[in-house]
C-alpha cells in the first residue's frame, strides 16, 4: 500500500472483501455449476428442490460421452474435439504469424494510408460475427467450403488477424527501435535482429495474443453452427447441441462435453501465463 | 588504417533537407566531434555514417571503402546509444559477447575478449546480472563495452552521455578519453554540449541547420569563432555579442559608448556600416580581477546588476550597449547588487562580425 493513502477501516475492508465475493461468484457460480453438473445423475438436475451439492458422484456422462455406457450410444466427441483442436491451433498460428509481421509493419514503417488501414482493421472487429453469418453461408457455399475445417479456419483467421495485428503493434512499439539498430549493428542482418532481439522481447504480447486468438476460435459457437453440417467440420462448441432432442435436454451430457471444452482452454491459458510477464523491455534502454 | 571521408553528403526526407552536403575528412586514430544545437543533422550524419540511415546524395568512406550501399554490419563500425541499447533479456555477459557470437567466433575467443573488455571497464562483478539491474553508469560502461570487443574500424557515439547525473557525465568523459588513448581507433562523437566537445575532442565540428559551420581544434573554434553562431555556442558562459556601428576607427553601441576596433579590421570597413562586437566573459573584468596583465584595454564604468559567486571566481552582469552583458571576475570580492566598478575590456580579443552575415571580420 502506498505511502500518503487514506489508512482503511476495518469496516471499508469487509466491504471491499464483500464487494469483491459477489463479483466473484457471479462470474464463477455458472462454471462451477456447470462443472457439478457434469458429475452428477440426471435425475438430481430436474430434482425439486434443487440439489446444491451432488449426492452422488458420477463419472457416467463422461463414459456416456465416449461410448463407453451401457444407456446410450456414444457421441463423436472425438471427432469434434479433433476438429476443435486442428481449426483452433490452424487459425491461431497462422493469425500470430501474419499479426506478428502486420503488427510490426505497422510499429516500424511509416507507408501511405497506414492510419486508414489500422483504423479499417478496429472498425472490422465492431462489426458482430453473427451479421456476417448469411452473406459468409452463402459465400461458403459458392466456394463449395461449408463443413470443412479449411472454411471455419479462414473464417477464424479474418477474425484474429485484425486483433492480433493490434495487440503486437502495441507490443512492438514498447521496444525502442535503438535494440534492432544495435543488433544490426553488431552484425545482424535485420531479419536475424528481429528473431535474436525484438522478437524475444514480444514474447509476451505474442503470447496473449496467441491466447486471445485461440480462445476465440475454440469458444466461437455462432459462426461454426451455421457452417458446420457433419463430423467433417463440427467443432466442440457446436456438438454441444447434439444434446438436445425435441423434448428434452440432455443437461449433464452436455455438462461433461462443456467440462471438455473448458479443461484445454484452461491448461493453455497456464502454459502461456508464465509468458506474460511483463516489464521484459524494461531496463535495456535509458538510465 | 581507418580514415572516414564524408563528401557532400546529403540527407533529403521527402521535400525537407536535413543535411545539406556535409563534407569532412577523419584521420585515422582521431577523435571527431559533431557539436551543434538540437535538429542540426548531427546525428543523422552519424547514422550515415553508421548505415542506419540512407544516403540521398554524396559519398562516404570507410578506409577506402566507400560504404553508402553497405548495411551496418559489413562496415565494421561500432556505436554507443544515447539509450545504450543494451539487450533487455541478455546479461552483461551476452550483451558483451552478441555480436562476437553473430561473427560466428569460437567460445574461448569470445570468452577471451568479453573479459578483456569486462576488465578494460570494471565491468568483471557485473557480468551476470540484467540490464535492468545495473545503474545508469554501469549500463554506459556496457554499451561502451560492447563496442569495443569488436574491435571496430570506428567507434561511433551518439550522445552517450545525455542520460547520466552531471558528476557521472565528468568521470565517463575521462574513461572515454582514456579509452581512446588505449585502443586509439577513430572515433566520431555526437553530443549537443559544447563542454564534451571542448574537452574529448581532437577537432570539434560544429554544425547548425544541415550545414558545417567550423571545424577546428578546440582552440580555434575557441579563438577565432568564423562567425556570430560558433562564437555563441563555444564557451559557457557564452561569447557577448553587442551591434555597434562603424565610427572612424571605432565602434559606437547602442548606448553610445565607443570601443577602438582591431588594428588589422578597421581600415576594411566603412563609417556607417553595422557590426556585432564580440567579446568573452574572460575579456571583460573588473580592474584587478581579470587574467589581462599589459593587454591593450579600455575601461567601461558599469553598475553591477547581478553577480554570481562560483568561488574561485564571480559571473558578473552588467548593462552595456542595451544588452546585458557577462563579466568574469577573478579572485572575487563581495560585490553589491548597484554597485558602481570599473571594468576593463581587452581589446586583444575583441572579435568584429559583420552585421548582416554574422562573418568574423578577422578571419
Amino acid at each position: 500500500m502506498s505511502e500518503g493513502r487514506t489508512i482503511e477501516r476495518p469496516w471499508q475492508r469487509w466491504l471491499i472483501r464483500f464487494g469483491v465475493f459477489v463479483a466473484m461468484a457471479l462470474l464463477c457460480i455458472p462454471g462451477v455449476w456447470v462443472v457439478l453438473t457434469a458429475f452428477r445423475p440426471n435425475i438430481e438436475v430436474l430434482a425439486r428442490p434443487t440439489v446444491w451439492i451432488p449426492e452422488v458422484w458420477t463419472l457416467d456422462n463422461f463414459r456416456r460421452l465416449f461410448g463407453f455406457s451401457s444407456t446410450q450410444q456414444g457421441l463423436p466427441v472425438a471427432a469434434y474435439f479433433i476438429n476443435s483442436l486442428v481449426i483452433s491451433l490452424t487459425s491461431t498460428v497462422v493469425a500470430i504469424l501474419v499479426g506478428m509481421a502486420g503488427g510490426y509493419a505497422f510499429a516500424r514503417y511509416s507507408f501511405r494510408g497506414k492510419g486508414a488501414l489500422f483504423l479499417a482493421f478496429m472498425l472490422s472487429r465492431t462489426v458482430p460475427g453473427v451479421a456476417l453469418s448469411l452473406p459468409l453461408f452463402i459465400l461458403w457455399g459458392r466456394l463449395g467450403i461449408i463443413d470443412t475445417s479449411f472454411g471455419l479456419i479462414l473464417v477464424y483467421m479474418a477474425i484474429n488477424i485484425p486483433f492480433t495485428i493490434w495487440l503486437t503493434d502495441g507490443f512492438f512499439r514498447q521496444i525502442p527501435p535503438d535494440l534492432s539498430e544495435a543488433a544490426q549493428i553488431d552484425g545482424c542482418t535485420r531479419w536475424q535482429a528481429f528473431w535474436k532481439v525484438e522478437f524475444p522481447l514480444a514474447r509476451a504480447g505474442l503470447a496473449s495474443a496467441g491466447i486471445f486468438a485461440f480462445l476465440t476460435s475454440w469458444n466461437e459457437y455462432a459462426l461454426a453452427a451455421q457452417l458446420t453440417r457433419t463430423t467433417a467440420s463440427k467443432t466442440m462448441p457446436v456438438g454441444l447441441m447434439d444434446f438436445t432432442a425435441q423434448f428434452t435436454v440432455d443437461w449433464t451430457g452436455m455438462s461433461a462435453m462443456a467440462v471438455l471444452i473448458i479443461i484445454p482452454a484452461l491448461i493453455l491459458t497456464f502454459i502461456v501465463q508464465k509468458h506474460l510477464i511483463a516489464g521484459l523491455t524494461f531496463g535495456g534502454v535509458k538510465g | 588504417m581507418a580514415e572516414v571521408t564524408l563528401e557532400n553528403v546529403v540527407k533529403r526526407y521527402g521535400d525537407t533537407t536535413a543535411v545539406h552536403g556535409v563534407s569532412l575528412d577523419i584521420a585515422h586514430n582521431e577523435f571527431v566531434v559533431l557539436v551543434g544545437p538540437s535538429g542540426c543533422g548531427k546525428s543523422t550524419t552519424l547514422r550515415m555514417i553508421a548505415g542506419l540511415e540512407e544516403i540521398s546524395d554524396g559519398t562516404i568512406r570507410i578506409g577506402d571503402r566507400i560504404v553508402n550501399g553497405l548495411p551496418p554490419r559489413a562496415r565494421n563500425i561500432s556505436m554507443v546509444f544515447q539509450s545504450y541499447a543494451l539487450y533487455p533479456h541478455m546479461n552483461v555477459r551476452d550483451n558483451l559477447g552478441f555480436g562476437l557470437k553473430i561473427a560466428g567466433l569460437s567460445k574461448d575467443e569470445i570468452a577471451r575478449r568479453v573479459n578483456e573488455a569486462a576488465e578494460i571497464l570494471g565491468l568483471d562483478m557485473l557480468m551476470d546480472r540484467l540490464p535492468a539491474h545495473l545503474s545508469g553508469g554501469q549500463r554506459q560502461r556496457v554499451a561502451m563495452g560492447r563496442a569495443i570487443v569488436r574491435n571496430p574500424d570506428v567507434f561511433l557515439f551518439d550522445e552517450p552521455l545525455s542520460n547520466l547525473d552531471a558528476k557521472l557525465r565528468g568521470q565517463m568523459r575521462v574513461e572515454i578519453k582514456k579509452l581512446h588513448q588505449r585502443v586509439g581507433t577513430t572515433i566520431i562523437y555526437v553530443t549537443h554540449d559544447q563542454v564534451e566537445a571542448m574537452t574529448l575532442a581532437d577537432r570539434i565540428v560544429i554544425m547548425r541547420d544541415g550545414r558545417v559551420e567550423q571545424v577546428g581544434t578546440p582552440a580555434e573554434v575557441f579563438e577565432t569563432p568564423v562567425n556570430t553562431f560558433v562564437a555563441g555556442f563555444i564557451g559557457s558562459p557564452p561569447m557577448n555579442q553587442l551591434p555597434a556601428t562603424v565610427v572612424g576607427a571605432a565602434a559606437r553601441l547602442a548606448d553610445g559608448v565607443t570601443i577602438p576596433l582591431p588594428a588589422d579590421i578597421a581600415p576594411r570597413l566603412k563609417d556607417g556600416q553595422n557590426v556585432t562586437l564580440g567579446f568573452r566573459p574572460d575579456g571583460f573584468s573588473p580592474a584587478g580581477h581579470g587574467m589581462l596583465t599589459d593587454a591593450a584595454t579600455v575601461t567601461i564604468a558599469r553598475d553591477i546588476l547581478i553577480a554570481e559567486p562560483l568561488g574561485n571566481e564571480s559571473i558578473l552582469t552588467v548593462e552595456l550597449g542595451g544588452k546585458d552583458v557577462q563579466g568574469k571576475m577573478l579572485n572575487p570580492r563581495v560585490l553589491r547588487s548597484g554597485e558602481r566598478v570599473d571594468f576593463l575590456l581587452d581589446l586583444s580579443h575583441l572579435h568584429v562580425f559583420d552585421g548582416e552575415s554574422g562573418r568574423n571580420l578577422g578571419v
